[in-house]
C-alpha cells in the first residue's frame, strides 16, 4: 500500500483503531464490550463494574480471592497426566499436554491447596479452564482425592471450584473411571461427617458436572454460570428445538432444585466461610470481616 | 446387501444365502446336494471365524449395535427365574429405559437392574431407545437401596447410547442423579456385579456400572464418548468414528489391560445375536460363579476391595 493510498483509507483505519481495546492494561467486557481497566478490574475480582459479568478467572488467581494469605500448602502437585492409550488423533495426545503446560505453567487442570478462608482450615481445589478445557483425566482425578484424603486426615472441609467441559476424551475410559472414584470418595467425606461445598464456576458440563460438582453438601454457583449433563449444542440437535433462554445458567439451576444459592464473587469468601462455621461450628476470624478480600 | 449381517460380514450373508437357495433346491428335487451344502456351510463358519478373529474397534462397536442384539430384557428372561418387575423412582415416574426388579439366580434371591433399548420402532420409542432419563437413575438407586437393605446381591446389565441429553433431563438433574449413583455404589453393602452387554455410553453406563467385579461381552463396548461424538470433537466429522474407536480403545481387550474390566464372557461366533440362548447360558454359569465368590468374601473385606479399587483408578 502507498503512503497515498493510507492517506486516502485514512478514515478506515482510525475507525478500526477506535474499536481496539489495546493489550495489557485494558481488558474487554466478553458480555457486554466495555472496555475495563485492568487494575480496577482487578479490584472488582475479575466481575465488570459495567454488567456485572463473572469473567472466567485463572485457577491460581481464584485462590488468591479466594484464601486467607499466607500458610499455604499445595497438594499433590507431584502428580502429572498420564498418556496410558497414548492417544493420537491429528495431533499427539503428549503434545497437546506439552503445549497446554508451557500455556498455563500447570502439570494438568486441577490445583489443590490447604489454606484457611477468615481462620476456617479447609482444602480448596480449583479447575484451571485454561488447560485443556478444564477437563478431567487422571490427574485432576487423582489430585481431587488426594485433596479429599487431607480433609479427611485432618477432619477440614473441602470446596471445589469447577469450570470444566467434562471428562478428558484421551484418556478415554480412565477418564470416565475418574467420575466413579471422586464420587466415591465425596461419600467418605458425607460418612465422616466432613462438609464439601461445590462451587460452579462458568462452565461445567459432562463427567465433572455428572459426579463431584453435583455431589455439595451445598452446591453454589457464580451468576450466570453454565452447568449441566449435556451441551446445549447436544440437546438441541437430539431434540430439534431451541432451548429456551437462560437455560442451565444458575439461575436455572437454582430454579430447579440443582443449586443452593447463587453467589456472587465479591461475597464468595464470606459466604462459605459463614456457611462452613455453622457445619463445622468453627469460630470465625473476627478482624478478617470487613477486609478487602479482593487483591 | 442383507440388512441381518454387518457390512464387513456381506461374504458370510453371500455363502449363507447360497446355502439357503440351495437347500429349496434340495427340497425340490431328488439330486443329492448335501455334501455340497455340507461343504459350503464348512466354508461359511471358516470365514465367519476369520472375519471374527480380527475385528477392528470400529467393527465391534457395530456388532454391539447390532440390531438384533439381544438386549437386557433377553438375558433377564433366559439367565434368570422367577422375575419380578418393580416399577418407579417414587419422585416422578417410571422410566422404561431401564428395567429393575427381583429374580432368582439359581435359587438365590437377587435384584437385576438392566438398560434396556427396545425392539422395533414401538418398542424402541416406548424405552426411549435406552436413554435413561434421571427418574431411571433414581429408580435403580432405590432398587438397589433395597437390595442392601434384604441382603440381595445386585447385578447390573449396561447397555445405553447415553443418558438422555433433553431438557427435561437437565430440569430434573441428570448430572445429581448419575453422580449419586456412584456415590452410593462404591459404598453399597451388598455385593455388585456390572456386565456390559452392547453399548456402555459414558456417565449413562458408569451409572450403573459401579461395583466388585466388571463384566463384558466379548463384543461390548465402553466409552467416555461415542467414537462418533469424539470424531466430531477433534475432526469435526462423524466419518473418522473409526479412528476415534481405535484410539479410545473401546474394547474389553484394551479395558482389561487398563485394569478396568475384570473378565471378558465369551460370544458365539458371529456375536451374541447368533445364538442368544447359548450367550445367556455362558453369562448365566459367569455370574453364579463371580457371585458366588463374591459371597463368600466377609462384607468388610469386599467393600474395601471395591474402595480401593477405585482409588486406584488410573494409577500406574
Amino acid at each position: 500500500m502507498s503512503w497515498l493510498d493510507r492517506i486516502r483509507k485514512g478514515p478506515g483505519i482510525r475507525t478500526r483503531k477506535s474499536t481496539t481495546v489495546p493489550e495489557g492494561l485494558w481488558h474487554k467486557c466478553p458480555r457486554c464490550s466495555s472496555p475495563l481497566y485492568r487494575p480496577e478490574l482487578e479490584k472488582n475480582a475479575d466481575v465488570c463494574p459495567k454488567c456485572d459479568h463473572h469473567i472466567r478467572i485463572g485457577a491460581r488467581r481464584r485462590l488468591d480471592i479466594f484464601l486467607d494469605p499466607g500458610d499455604r500448602e499445595e497438594i499433590a502437585s507431584d502428580v502429572v497426566p498420564v498418556d496410558r492409550l497414548k492417544f493420537k488423533d491429528v495431533k499427539k495426545y503428549k503434545d497437546r499436554l506439552s503445549s497446554a503446560q508451557k500455556q498455563t505453567g500447570e502439570k494438568d487442570a486441577l490445583i489443590a491447596m490447604r489454606g484457611s478462608v477468615r481462620g476456617l482450615p479447609l482444602v480448596a481445589t480449583v479447575f484451571e479452564f485454561a488447560f485443556h478445557g478444564g477437563s478431567m483425566g487422571y490427574a485432576v482425578g487423582e489430585r481431587f482425592t488426594r485433596a479429599a484424603r487431607v480433609s479427611l486426615e485432618h477432619r477440614i472441609p473441602l470446596i471445589c471450584f469447577s469450570a470444566t467441559g467434562g471428562a478428558r476424551m484421551q484418556e478415554a475410559l480412565i477418564s470416565l473411571m475418574q467420575m466413579a472414584k471422586t464420587s466415591a470418595i465425596l461419600e467418605r467425606l458425607k460418612a465422616e461427617g466432613i462438609p464439601y461445598v461445590s462451587v460452579m464456576t462458568d462452565p461445567v458440563y459432562g463427567g465433572v458436572s455428572a459426579s463431584l460438582a453435583m455431589l455439595g453438601d451445598i452446591n453454589i454457583a457464580e451468576p450466570g454460570a453454565r452447568a449441566g449433563f449435556a451441551g446445549p449444542n447436544i440437546i438441541e440437535q437430539t431434540i430439534r428445538q431451541k432451548l429456551p433462554k437462560g437455560f442451565q445458567r444458575s439461575e436455572f439451576l437454582l430454579e430447579h432444585g440443582a443449586i443452593d444459592m447463587i453467589v456472587h464473587r465479591k461475597d464468595m469468601r464470606d459466604t462459605v466461610a459463614r456457611l462452613l462455621s455453622k457445619l463445622t461450628g468453627h469460630a470465625l476470624n473476627e478482624e478478617a470481616e470487613n477486609a478487602e478480600t479482593v487483591t | 446387501m442383507n440388512l441381518n449381517y454387518l457390512d464387513f460380514e456381506q461374504p458370510i450373508a453371500e455363502l449363507e444365502a447360497k446355502i439357503e437357495e440351495l437347500q429349496l433346491v434340495g427340497n425340490d428335487n431328488e439330486i443329492n446336494i448335501s455334501e455340497e451344502i455340507a461343504k459350503l456351510q464348512d466354508k461359511s463358519q471358516r470365514l465367519t471365524e476369520s472375519i471374527y478373529s480380527d475385528l477392528s474397534a470400529w467393527q465391534i462397536v457395530k456388532v454391539a449395535r447390532h440390531p438384533q442384539r439381544p438386549y437386557a430384557v433377553d438375558y433377564i428372561e433366559r439367565v434368570f427365574d422367577d422375575f419380578d418387575e418393580l416399577h418407579g423412582d417414587r419422585h416422578f415416574g417410571d422410566d422404561k429405559a431401564i428395567v429393575g426388579g427381583v429374580a432368582r439366580l439359581d435359587g438365590q434371591p437377587v435384584m437385576v437392574i438392566g438398560e434396556e433399548k427396545g425392539r422395533g420402532v414401538n418398542d424402541k420409542i416406548y424405552r426411549n431407545f435406552g436413554m435413561p432419563k434421571p427418574e431411571g437413575y433414581r429408580k435403580a438407586l432405590r432398587l438397589m437401596e433395597m437390595a442392601e437393605r434384604f441382603r440381595m446381591p445386585v447385578l447390573t446389565l449396561i447397555d445405553t447410547p447415553g443418558a438422555y441429553p433433553g431438557i427435561d433431563s437437565e430440569e430434573r438433574g441428570i448430572s445429581e442423579a448419575i453422580a449419586r449413583n456412584m456415590a452410593v455404589m462404591s459404598r453399597l453393602r451388598t455385593p455388585i456385579i456390572c456386565t456390559v452387554i452392547g453399548e456402555g455410553s459414558s456417565g449413562g453406563a458408569i451409572a450403573i456400572g459401579v461395583g466388585d467385579w466388571l463384566n463384558m461381552l466379548q463384543y461390548a463396548t465402553y466409552f467416555v464418548i461415542s467414537p462418533e461424538g469424539c470424531a466430531n470433537i477433534i475432526w469435526k466429522t462423524v466419518d473418522k468414528a473409526p479412528q476415534a474407536a481405535e484410539a479410545m480403545g473401546v474394547t474389553s481387550t484394551v479395558l482389561e489391560e487398563l485394569g478396568i474390566v475384570d473378565e471378558t464372557i465369551p460370544e458365539p461366533l458371529g456375536g451374541a445375536h447368533r445364538d442368544i440362548d447359548a450367550m445367556a447360558g455362558t453369562l448365566k454359569t459367569r455370574l453364579a460363579d463371580q457371585l458366588g465368590r463374591l459371597k463368600g468374601m466377609p462384607l468388610d473385606e469386599l467393600l474395601a476391595k471395591r474402595f480401593d479399587r477405585l482409588m486406584s483408578y488410573g494409577n500406574t
